[in-house]
């Protein structure tokens, strides 16, 4: 077949339709938006129905993944590495439960933070939840890898972890397919108690799920991607996992060094590999993206004898996203003094679109908010956290979704009143209900703004769940009608938007404003989209 | 041959365009390839950048390593600058003329332009111009890529194959649109 130029996200999304995918759930995120996307696009997959809608989030993504497993059936659930927080207790458990179909979970890492509130290291969960990880050094690896992680999920009946991060998602390179495999048909569970975890049966399965890590060892050790290359000079064996192997490459080509390398890109780590590896050299090095955690492995708290150069002793930086640049300096001190950028070039961040609703919201806000002083306002994540920089200024927190709304209910708690929140349509959806309800429950005097833009923006304008619910959802959780307010965020409203704000913001209990106006991004998509109706009709 | 190229700009303005078609051109070649791209927070106005490797050996690194990139590509003059610390001693720089000011702090354009004209091998095109002047704005980004062309290792024919793949499905119209601007471009760099 000829090779198609794709980026590590859609290479992943093609391996799993050619692997035979009966469904993808996930909930957007960068930088694991584009692999639900080129499913979502793809005319094989619609042609096969194979499963492709949005899910509120990423614990109901892997809940639904698992349900589809249990049902026999290949299923792949996709999220950024913040969202496994999200799912962990379903992901955790499903190791437990183990699989029937086979499961594959994808997680996006973000090393250095491009787009995220942190770097977690998924490899720590894939170990946590002690199963089978891949981490694929480039695209190609990325689809032969999806493909090995469905049969080995089959194989050993658990679920089995695709790990890449932010620059194999988002790199294009050249990938070669391979056939297209059947879709499992329906078939219960061979034995119906599996996914009943009472602590008797869990007991039974966690004891199966130990025993089954020397078999994950064993296939780490020789099904060929974990591999030794040969090197002439053994002063210094690197261990690469990776993308590092890709920086390693390039820096050994560049400084014509000839270290030997042992590639990691399968895990449990490969015990017996990696010990004779580092018996044959004198020093080692440890290239990891993300944590170090096969450095922390090697050294231990019982310090080697051999000297191990990584993260942890200053050979390369603790924290960020590795290059090439960053390799090379491990390799050899004497590298290149760096040009230096020009002092005339400012910093440009990201901002809120011109015309946004966001920016009409917290106009109104930050008016309202005049007499009450700064420090009140809690917001999440989406487009209008960009809100917290100048010339807005508006909000005061942002930390994990949905915590706008909760937040402000401690704080209110503890005596600030009132608090405001601010919260996206789509993220109020995803992790901002369950909050609303406990809000509702305490009477709790917070206000709670759901700026609503009828979509997902900031990861590029998916569906978002609540579209054209949101009231019935905060009726139903029990908000008083009477405080249940719905703006329209433009710069004419701004005085009677204000207003509102101002009445809500004196009642000493919940309420709820809906600010709602179309995203711009969307309105312009929407608008080509009825275009082209119209030329053609 | 190898060839190291970043494509700067600001988020909607249009680098993967340029991206894609480079893309096309090289495979066109059989070339090895590999692209590197910003999604997510920045394209909200932030700068963005593109790395892009071409080569006849395998491409290791997605990542372009200071100061070995070949040539910058870049859709506003302060979003050229930007990239220095990675641009070779050889290397070529090519940018728009037209500042996109969306901050509040926007230098002073004829202190960017010094600073451009102090590379060596620089080319500063009024790519907003030409385009407006031959009624097709939108495609200012792919005059600003016929502008490089000269010092990127594919001919002529591969840029108009790659224009055909990125632009085909719009219809001849538009591709022949986009082929002009890549014409003019390229014409202000050859005189």
């Amino acid at each position: 077949m000829e090779k198609m130029l794709l980026l590590g996200d859609e290479a992943l999304a093609q391996a799993a339709l050619d692997a035979g995918l009966s469904g993808c759930y996930a909930y957007p995120g960068t930088p694991s938006t584009e692999i639900m996307e080129y499913i979502q696009n793809s005319r094989e997959a619609a042609k096969r129905d194979v499963h492709r809608r949005w899910s509120t989030n990423e614990k109901t993504a892997m809940e639904a993944a698992l349900g589809m497993s249990y049902a026999g059936k290949r299923a792949l659930v996709c999220m950024k590495h913040v969202g496994l927080n999200v799912a962990a207790d379903a992901f955790i458990n499903s190791a437990i439960t183990g699989v029937n179909g086979g499961l594959v979970v994808t997680v996006a890492d973000d090393p250095s933070m491009h787009s995220s509130q942190n770097e977690q290291d998924s490899r720590f969960y894939g170990k946590f939840a002690m199963i089978p990880v891949f981490e694929p050094s480039n695209q190609q690896e990325v689809y032969d890898m999806t493909r090995d992680a469905f049969d080995m999920s089959e194989k050993y009946m658990v679920p089995v972890m695709m790990r890449i991060t932010t620059r194999m998602a988002h790199s294009r390179a050249g990938v070669k397919r391979k056939a297209v495999r059947e879709m499992n048909s329906l078939k219960l569970p061979g034995d119906m108690k599996q996914f009943i975890l009472l602590p008797s049966i869990a007991k039974n399965r966690y004891k199966g799920l130990i025993a089954s890590q020397e078999h994950f060892i064993e296939e780490a050790e020789k099904m060929g991607y974990n591999r030794i290359i040969n090197g002439k000079d053994n002063k210094l064996g690197i261990i690469a996992c990776g993308l590092a192997n890709n920086y390693l490459n390039e820096s050994m080509r560049e400084l014509r060094l000839d270290y030997p390398v042992l590639k990691i890109t399968q895990y449990p780590l490969p015990v017996d590999m990696i010990r004779s590896f580092v018996e044959q050299n004198e020093e080692i090095m440890v290239l990891e993206e993300g944590y170090p955690i096969v450095e922390e492995s090697l050294t231990g708290i019982l310090r080697s004898e051999k000297k191990i150069h990584g993260r942890l002793n200053g050979s390369l930086p603790r924290d960020g996203e590795l290059n090439t640049e960053f390799v090379s300096a491990a390799l050899d001190n004497n590298q290149p003094d760096e040009k230096e950028l020009s002092s005339i070039v400012a910093n440009r961040p990201p901002a809120l679109c011109p015309g946004c609703g966001h920016t009409d919201v917290y106009l109104a806000l930050n008016k309202a908010m005049e007499k009450y002083g700064k420090g009140r306002v809690f917001s999440d994540i989406g487009c209008y956290t960009l809100g917290a920089l100048p010339p807005l200024n508006a909000i005061d927190t942002c930390v994990d979704m949905g915590a706008s709304v909760t937040m402000a209910v401690g704080a209110s708690d503890a005596g600030l009143v009132p608090s405001v929140s601010v919260i996206g349509d789509s993220t109020f959806t995803h992790s901002g209900m369950t909050g609303l309800l406990d809000a509702v429950n305490k009477n709790s005097p917070i206000c709670l703004i759901i700026s609503d833009n009828s979509t997902t923006a900031m990861t590029g304008g998916q569906d978002s769940a609540g579209m054209g619910s949101i009231e019935d959802i905060c009726k139903g959780l029990g908000v008083d009608p009477e405080h249940l307010r719905v703006i329209i965020p433009l710069r004419k409203n701004h005085e009677i938007n204000t207003k509102v704000i101002e009445e809500e913001l004196e009642y000493k209990g919940l309420s709820v404003i809906i600010a709602r106006r179309e995203c711009v991004q969307q309105a312009v998509k929407i608008k080509k989209i009825n275009a082209k109706v119209a030329e053609k009709t | 041959m190898k060839s190291d190229i970043i494509l700067a700009g600001v988020g909607g303005q249009g680098i993967l365009s340029i991206a894609a078609v480079i893309g096309f051109a090289a495979l066109n070649r059989k070339f090895n390839l590999k692209q590197s791209e910003v999604h997510g927070m920045s394209q909200r106005g932030g700068d963005v950048q593109s790395n892009l490797r071409i080569s006849d050996e395998e491409i290791f690194s997605d990542l372009i390593p200071k100061g070995t990139a070949d040539v910058i590509i870049s859709v506003e003059p302060m979003e050229s600058l930007r990239y220095m610390p990675w641009l070779s001693d050889s290397g070529w720089l090519v940018t728009n003329s037209k500042a996109f000011e969306n901050i509040p702090d926007y230098p002073d354009i004829d202190l960017i332009y010094k600073e451009i004209k102090k590379i060596p091998n620089h080319i500063i095109i009024d790519a907003d111009s030409i385009a407006s002047e031959m009624k097709s704005r939108k495609s200012s980004n792919m005059v600003v890529l016929g502008a490089a062309i000269p010092y990127l290792p594919m001919e002529w024919t591969d840029f108009e194959t790659g224009i055909r793949m990125l632009f085909g499905r719009k219809g001849e119209e538009i591709v022949q649109m986009n082929i002009n601007a890549l014409k003019a471009g390229l014409k202000h760099s050859k005189t």
